[in-house]
Formats: C-alpha cells, structure tokens, sequence
C-alpha cells in the first residue's frame, strides 16, 4: 500500500501545478524508497528507463525543418492558401484533418500525421485563418481554443483509428497478453471489435467539430 | 544498417548545436541554463548508450535540477520579419508546403517500403526501429530540400529549432520522465497494489457492475499511468478475465478490444501522457498547458459511456 504514495504524489502535484519534472522526480524516488530500493538502485533504474526512451524525443529533429520553413513564410503561405477557399472555416478544416487521420491510422498509417509534424506547421494555424477568414480577427482566448482543437483532433483521430490497424502495437499485445492466459484469438477479431468504438468517436468528435464554428461565431459576437 | 543509434547520434548533434548557440545568445539573461540542459539531452543522445544506469540517472536528475527551479529561459534568434514573410510566402507560393510534407512522406515510405529492403542479405534498416528511423531519414531529406528551396543563412535551420525548442522548454523531457516513472512504478510493484485495491472493492454479483469496474478501472489507471499499454495487464487479470470471461462467459477479444480502448479514453484526460496533451500544448504556445486536455474531455467521457454500454451490449452475446 505504502507504494501507492508515489501515484498521490503525481495526482496533487500536477494539479497544484509544480514543474512537472520535479513532480515526477520526487515521485520516482519517494516510490522506490518505499518499495525498499536503495537510493542508488532508483536512481539508476529510472536513468536506465529514460535511457531507453530515447526515441519518443526523436521527433524533435523536426523543429529545425520547420523552423526553416517557418522563416521562409510557411504560416503566411498557409493564412494566403485558406483565404482562397471560400468554403474553409475553423470547424470545416478541423473536421476534415480528423476524420483523415483517422481513415489512416485505420489502415496503419499513422505517421501522416503528427504534433510537431503536421498540427503545429499546417493544421493549427491554417484553421485559425479559416476561422479568421470568417469572423474577423479572433481575440487570443479564440484562437488556442482553435489551436487546442488542433492538437485534440489529432490525438482523438489516431487513437481510435490505430486500433482497427491488425498490426498495431495495441492489438499485439492484447493477442499476447491472452495467449498467455491461455486463451488464443485471431488479431483480426480484435479489430474488428475496435469498429464499434472507433465509429463512435467518429460520431461523438465530429459532432463536436461540427459544432466548433457556431461557438465561435456565438463567442466572437460578444 | 541505419540503426536507432545512428538516428540518437543525429540528434544528439543537433543538441549539442542548440546547446552552444544558447550559450552564446546575449538576449538571454538564462543563457548559462539553457545551454547547459540542451547540452545534458545532447549528451544523453550521444554517450547514453555507453554510460552506465547510475550515469544516466545522474544526468536526469541533473536535468530536472536546472529546469525544475527555473533555470530555463527562452531564446531570441534573430528572424525575418512578417513583410519579409509575406513576401516570401508569395514568391514562393505553395512550393512551401513540399519540405513540411516530404517529412510524413519519407517516413510512411520508410515504415512501409525501406524497412523491407535488404543489400547483401543486411537489412538496410532496423525492421525493428523502422518508423523512428525512417523520421529521422525524413527530417534529413526535408532539411535539404528546404535549404535548396530557401537558401537561408548556414545557422538559420539551428537558430529557428532552438527559438521552437526553447518555447517547449521542460516539457521536452517530460515523456522520458514519465517512461522513467513507469519503469520505477513497475519495479516497486505499484501495478499488483492498484489491482488488489480494485479487486476488493468490487462487488462480483452483478454484471453491469463488473463492466463498469473494468472500463472505468481502465481509464483511472491509465490516467495514473499515462498509458493504456501498462494498464492492461494489470485490470485484465484483476477483473477482465476473472469476473467478465470466466465468471459470467464474456468473449475475450470484445472484452479486451473495447478495454483497451477504454483505456485510450484515460489517455485524453491525463497530463501523465505528456507527449500527446503536454508537448503539443508547450508547441502550440498555449498558455495553459492543460489547454489540450481540456478540450479533450467531453469527448473523452461520452467515449468512455459509449464504450462501457458497448461493452455491456456486446461482450456476452457473441
């Protein structure tokens, strides 16, 4: 039970707000302490762990293509080609980046879209022209809303497409995981099973973007 | 064979670059810590794969020290202006967008086409770490289109990377935290003691109850755990496959499938998954960095409804 400090220490920490690294530093050691590990032992397992998670930080390389680009005019170019499509608003653009996101993913190709890849350079800020396009210059509170919807489409339109994907690092470890139990299932059962959930948040999500363009226009007249 | 620690050497060198540049940045009053702890990921990237655990550790705790009380400040390279933009953006025209999207292009290819590749029976890269390396071979092809499309000064591509590194600033490190706290949590057996809490909580009798338990267990550990993947194991065996399998005839794979998935709902909701809410929040240069999450939710919830109904409909007629 005593283990379980350290989730307490996550779960006040984050929402008080503390830098998130000292939070989850403080709560790494406090954990392996009381779950009877000398310091240096905790210390070094958690420097072996994000030793060998290099690779989520490997996106980063992005950021000097995309600042070059940037540099060069790529957020203007993007504000010039939306203004030329007289049917693109926030939600429309919105709407549509998410339901191909998830079409990919459901066929394994997750790496057409991306945060530092697509939202940041492309998607957020050529929503936020669309939605400019209409309404007029948006107040800051508008526009991260605008941009949050980004990154949230992005997310939403990845995690319940990859799933359909049989190859998918998800559905691996399920089959696995049951094998091990000793029950043997087909990973294409599995995704078959994940359609119910993903055309549901095909539903629920989009609804949602569909809607992003009437609250805006409703806030933006305040 | 390109190997994952060809693409850690990339990126280490591209670090060790924006380490040398802060430090040499005087717009910087903090200049000192960032080009201190651009140059510890810079070193991680390097020689991690040669230091030993404790090394590494030290250098983590290192890191956090100096982000963790402030020590980072934000970089200001000197950049076009908005009319040098403009005028860019329409010379160029939409030829613009060509490196941006060379980089999902190379790396679909690479995943797909290149990780098949072999030359005298050696893969030419790692099937394994297909997708990060080919991102990497992506970034490179994309860099050198750019450069030839824009031919910008030689410093320019690191000076705007370190401006875009800069405004993400700890928020950089904090997926490899997390992993780290995952792996500490593991090892201490946090998993066993939120599964022996739910398990006794549980009322068994009941099999819209035991549904509920499963799904929203679910999203709640992944919440703590920031990952769907380390939730699994633990609900499956404390509830899944005991109460909804073999208790009441469930079929396993709806179980899991919509369990998993289930847990993905958790993933919207939790600062813990810091590379899907956190970074793109630091990225987007919002000012709450739980702009993301915030937007998520709604979402996140009807999903988590939907998907316990779908569950409870579906898991014990097939």
């Amino acid at each position: 039970m005593l283990t379980l400090i350290g989730v307490a220490i996550v779960v006040v920490g984050f929402l008080a707000r503390f830098n998130p690294l000292l939070v989850v530093t403080v709560a790494a050691i406090a954990t392996g302490l009381l779950g009877g590990l000398s310091a240096p032992h905790v210390i070094a397992a958690f420097g072996k762990a994000f030793n060998d998670s290099r690779y989520v930080s490997v996106v980063f390389l992005v950021l000097p293509v995309i600042g070059l680009l940037e540099r060069g005019g790529l957020l203007e170019r993007g504000r010039m080609l939306i203004a030329g499509i007289g049917a693109a608003t926030g939600g429309r653009l919105l709407l549509l980046y998410f339901v191909l996101r998830q079409l990919s993913a459901a066929l394994g190709l997750t790496s057409l879209g991306g945060q530092a890849q697509m939202v940041r350079p492309l998607i957020a800020p050529m929503a936020e022209a669309a939605a400019e396009n209409r309404l007029g210059p948006l107040p800051d509170r508008l526009r991260f809303l605008i941009r949050a919807h980004a990154a949230g489409a992005d997310n939403v339109g990845a995690f319940f497409g990859e799933d359909i994907f049989i190859a998918f690092g998800s559905v691996l470890l399920i089959k696995g995981f049951l094998q091990q139990n000793g029950i043997e299932t087909q990973p294409l059962r599995l995704s078959v099973w994940a359609i119910p959930t993903a055309l549901t948040a095909l539903v629920i999500h989009g609804t949602r973007l569909f809607l992003l363009d009437r609250r805006l226009a409703r806030e933006a007249a305040k | 064979m390109i190997t994952l620690e060809a693409v850690y050497w990339l990126a280490g060198g591209v670090f060790a670059v924006f380490a040398v540049l802060s430090g040499l940045d005087r717009q910087n009053p903090k200049r000192l810590g960032n080009a201190l702890f651009w140059g510890l990921f810079a070193t991680s990237f390097l020689f991690g794969s040669r230091l030993s655990d404790l090394a590494n550790g030290i250098l983590v705790l290192a890191m956090v020290t100096i982000a963790g009380f402030g020590g980072l400040g934000i970089g200001r390279p000197a950049t076009t202006s908005t009319e040098q933009r403009a005028t860019s953006a329409r010379r160029l025209g939409n030829r613009l967008f060509w490196p941006a999207l060379t980089i999902p292009a190379v790396t679909l290819f690479g995943a797909l086409v290149l990780k098949t590749v072999r030359i005298g029976g050696v893969f030419l890269i790692d099937p394994k770490q297909a997708t990060v390396i080919s991102l990497g071979l992506g970034v490179l092809a994309a860099g050198v289109f750019a450069a030839i499309l824009l031919r910008p000064p030689p410093l320019a591509a690191f000076q705007q990377g370190r401006r875009l590194i800069d405004t993400v600033g700890w928020a950089a490190v904090l997926p490899q935290m997390l992993a780290a706290l995952g792996a500490v949590f593991a090892l201490a057996g946090v998993g066993g003691a939120v599964g022996g809490l739910v398990s006794h909580a549980l009322p068994a009798d009941n099999r819209f109850a035991v549904v509920c338990a499963y799904t929203l267990g679910m999203a709640l550990f992944t919440m703590i755990m920031g990952n769907g993947f380390a939730a699994f194991p633990v609900m499956t065996a404390g509830i899944g496959l005991p109460l909804i399998v073999k208790k009441f005839g469930g079929d396993p794979a709806i179980m899991a499938s919509i369990g998993m998935l289930s847990g993905f709902c958790g993933t919207l909701m939790t600062p813990m998954a810091a590379n899907f809410n956190i970074v793109p929040a630091a990225l987007l240069e919002l000012p709450d960095r739980y702009a993301v999450i915030k937007t998520q939710i709604p979402t996140a919830l009807l999903l988590l409804l939907a998907n316990t109904l779908l569950m409870y409909f579906l898991v014990f007629r097939f």
